[in-house]
């Protein structure tokens, strides 16, 4: 017999979407003085959502402003104890909120609710309550205990609120204040959390938030008055900013792409393995700077871990993402689509074997089928470049050796896994792998207390863990 | 297949060993992951009635007490062919289990209409020589049970001789003739997942008809990741084989949710095929109630109480 699943969807009412927004700067939503407006649209229908703000030059400023205002007259000045207990009420303002934060956040970004629901709100408020038991012990961390004093942070779109809580917590923690540029796609659960900020009676300034495109985040990056950078986003974007703080004192983090390889040797726990697989590149439809684009599979098992991968692949629900039984929700824009179907060709023409899950599209929206490809070498440029979407480049290697020399031959060091029931060969691996990240029988899995972060041209700087905290505080050299 | 596998591989303790070992491992994190990933699958509607009476049709009505009397087997077997009496058109169960001394009270009150299927093989503990598990079993197909839930002896297994379970079960097999053989692995003594995989293929190539997850007798009895091992196995073996094997998850499924939750599981990993009682079955006394509250509740809209639905 069939079991359909009938439609389960996640109600829409638990969420307030204005038919417009501001700017948060000073603890106020304002009017832009200089900027424009545009539409964000459900990457799932193309239903415009609503309008949003692009900040100008002035508004940046005046954000900057407030924001060192509030560094100099309270922030600075207040214990860490005390920083603490904003950021507790934020978690768990975050908590209480996270049936709203979790539509919010599918309905602007197109990932499944289940995701939304079960990993990066959760996630968000960890994020928050990890760093406020960090506020008052700073000191203890070994990086001093100076902070930066303004922070400007860019984050992306393919995890709109929980980059938002990986720039926000530390920086806030470590004694910052914070202007924050949400993705232009995404700003709906930023300005949210502005909301939560208003709630938490963060004082005033000490969080601004200002949404717009790339000028708008050119505009944070060269405003002398700011004195860090923080950006996670794609690395054509992290070298230009780079290159604009050359010369300056501004302080720089940079989280940027991956080509992730996703090693499984003959003794892997093959069932485990296929889910990690899975995870590992269809979690977020691919939109995952760590995600495990590259399957390293070793030969004498390739056949039965491709055979397993496709069936799992059969079994995946592509569709509405509100619905709580999809899997795999709407590919975020449009632009991302066509890079999608542009390297999905360019693997085509250079020969290699494309599948697709067998699966229907729906007709509005911004949709692509999970893929992989096989007989992939890596000359081909879907085994170089990054995709950012649900597909997958199979390859093969026969030895430890060879697994590890194929792995880092990427210009990208972001995250890597390894899948064998033999843990010391795991560790040799682990010790050879030039990645930030390396995961041993599981694949896309984050903690607040593991720090987060990349080699080579996948950027530098952590988040999370004591680690990430440097990244909000002053190394003076004595 | 099935026969020159065994041929290959049961020839002895050593070889039998290195085959069960050679199976891919099992990531303990990583099957409860997948388990609990796929719990969170709503079923609402239309698919939660399809899913309650497919659950009902599963059910192995079971009673295994002490105090068993053919009262109370008669009474059981009148709740299995007619679960509500206030709704004719709800299915009936699958089978009545019962220890095999009732086989022939159970027999004769259900007729043909449902399997009997009988505990056997010095249930639930295993602890006795082959030739009293193998008249137990003889004794309860005489009284008419057309399936054997036996259990394998977990000392032997866990001390390593693999083929003296397999003989066990072999002759087990041999002696229920034309009955279905279930075999019981009581996984919450098998204790790793690991040892779980290794029984099922181990009972798979002996020639159980189904393999079963617990007595009901140990805690834990059965749960999602041990059911999708037994799953993962049944799939499996059915691609090298073409043999299709059923499953019986046994003990501690109580309430539809729980129920729903394991054919959700049967469906996303075994496939329609499995979506059958012929290939799987609930092992449990009180789901089936609540399964009953369930239907009623979506039948008249609303909830009725413990007293609209019959004890047994």
């Amino acid at each position: 017999m069939t079991f359909e699943y009938s439609p389960a969807p996640e109600s829409r009412a638990v969420v307030d979407i204005a038919p417009h927004y501001g700017l948060f700067i000073d603890g106020d939503f304002v009017e832009t003085i200089d900027g424009t407006t545009f539409k964000t649209v459900n990457p799932a229908t193309e239903e415009v959502l609503s309008e949003i703000t692009e900040a100008g030059a002035a508004d940046v400023e005046r954000a900057v402003k407030a924001a060192r205002a509030a560094y100099k007259q309270t922030w600075s000045k207040m214990p860490g104890r005390e920083r603490a207990k904003y950021l507790y009420r934020i978690a768990r303002i975050i908590q209480e909120r996270s049936r709203e934060l979790a539509v919010l956040e599918t309905l602007d970004n197109g990932k499944p609710i289940r995701e939304s629901r079960d990993v990066d709100i959760p996630l968000v408020a960890a994020h928050f309550f990890y760093h406020a038991g960090w506020a008052d012990k700073i000191a203890y961390a070994g990086y001093g205990d100076k902070p930066y004093g303004v922070a400007g942070q860019i984050i992306p779109w393919n995890f709109p609120l929980l980059m938002l809580a990986w720039k926000v917590a530390p920086a806030l923690a470590c004694g910052n204040t914070v202007v924050l540029k949400p993705a232009e796609t995404t700003s709906l659960t930023a300005l949210a959390f502005a909301d939560i900020c208003r709630q938490a009676d963060l004082p005033p300034g000490v969080v601004n938030i200002v949404t717009g495109a790339g000028q708008t985040g050119r505009m944070v990056v060269e405003s002398p008055g700011v004195d860090k950078i923080a950006f996670t986003g794609s690395t054509e974007v992290g070298k230009l900013i780079q290159r604009a703080l050359a010369g300056t004192r501004k302080g720089l983090t940079l989280e940027l792409g991956g080509k992730a390889a996703n090693i499984v040797f003959d003794d892997a726990p093959v069932d485990e393995a296929v889910e990690g697989i899975v995870n590992g590149i269809f979690f977020n439809q691919g939109h995952v700077c760590c995600a495990g684009s590259r399957l390293l599979v070793q030969e004498s098992v390739q056949d039965e871990v491709l055979d397993a991968l496709k069936r799992r692949l059969s079994t995946l629900r592509l569709g509405d993402p509100l619905d709580k039984n999809t899997d795999i929700g709407a590919i975020h824009s449009a632009e991302q689509r066509a890079r999608i179907d542009d390297l999905v060709r360019s693997g085509e023409d250079e020969g290699a074997d494309r599948w697709s899950a067998p699966c229907s599209l729906p007709d509005r929206g911004f949709w692509f089928a999970p893929t992989l490809f096989t007989g992939v070498t890596q000359a081909h440029r879907i085994a170089r470049e990054e995709i950012f979407g649900p597909v997958l480049s199979v390859l093969t290697f026969r030895t430890p050796d060879e697994a590890v020399e194929k792995a880092n031959n990427t210009p990208y060091g972001l995250s890597a896994g390894v899948w064998s029931e033999k843990g010391s060969r795991t560790l040799w691996m682990a010790s050879r792998l030039r990645a930030g990240v390396i995961w041993a029988n599981t694949f896309n899995r984050f903690d607040p207390a593991s720090p987060f972060g990349g080699y080579k041209e996948s950027g530098f700087g952590r988040e999370g863990g004591r680690q990430g905290l440097a990244a909000y505080l002053k190394q003076e050299v004595v | 297949m099935t026969a020159a596998l065994a041929a290959d591989v049961a020839v002895s303790n050593a070889a039998l060993r290195r085959y069960l070992h050679g199976l891919p491992g099992v990531d303990q994190v990583g099957a409860e992951g997948r388990a609990a990933m796929l719990s969170t699958r709503s079923i609402k509607a239309a698919s939660k009635q399809q899913a309650i009476d497919l659950a009902i049709s599963m059910v192995d009505l079971t009673t295994l007490e002490g105090m068993d009397t053919p009262g109370k087997v008669r009474a059981l077997c009148a709740k299995a062919l007619r679960p509500d009496p206030t709704d004719p058109t709800t299915p009936h169960v699958a089978a009545v289990c019962v220890y095999g001394d009732m086989a022939a009270i159970a027999r004769d009150a259900v007729g043909d209409a449902l399997h009997v299927a009988a505990v056997a093989t010095a249930f639930p503990s295993g602890r006795a020589s082959l030739a009293v598990k193998l008249a137990d079993t003889r004794d309860a197909v005489a009284n008419g049970a057309d399936e054997i839930d036996m259990v394998i002896d977990r000392g032997a297994f866990l001390a390593g001789r693999y083929l003296d379970v397999y003989d066990e079960i072999v002759a087990i097999k041999e002696a229920c003739g034309t009955a279905h053989l279930k075999v019981i692995f009581e996984t919450g003594e098998l204790r790793t997942y690991d040892n779980v995989r290794r029984a099922s293929y181990l009972a798979m190539l002996a020639g159980a008809d189904f393999i079963k997850t617990s007595t009901g007798k140990v805690s834990p009895a059965a749960t999602l990741p041990v059911t999708l091992i037994l799953l993962e196995a049944v799939r499996d073996w059915h691609r090298q084989t073409g043999q299709r094997i059923g499953v019986k998850p046994a003990g501690g499924i109580r309430t539809s949710k729980d129920a729903i939750r394991y054919l959700v599981m049967v469906n996303e990993v075994c496939g329609e095929a499995w979506l059958t009682p012929d290939l799987f079955r609930f092992g449990a006394s009180s789901l089936l109630n609540d399964l009953l509250l369930q239907r009623q509740r979506m039948r008249t809209g609303h909830y009725s109480g413990p007293d609209y639905v019959t004890i047994d």
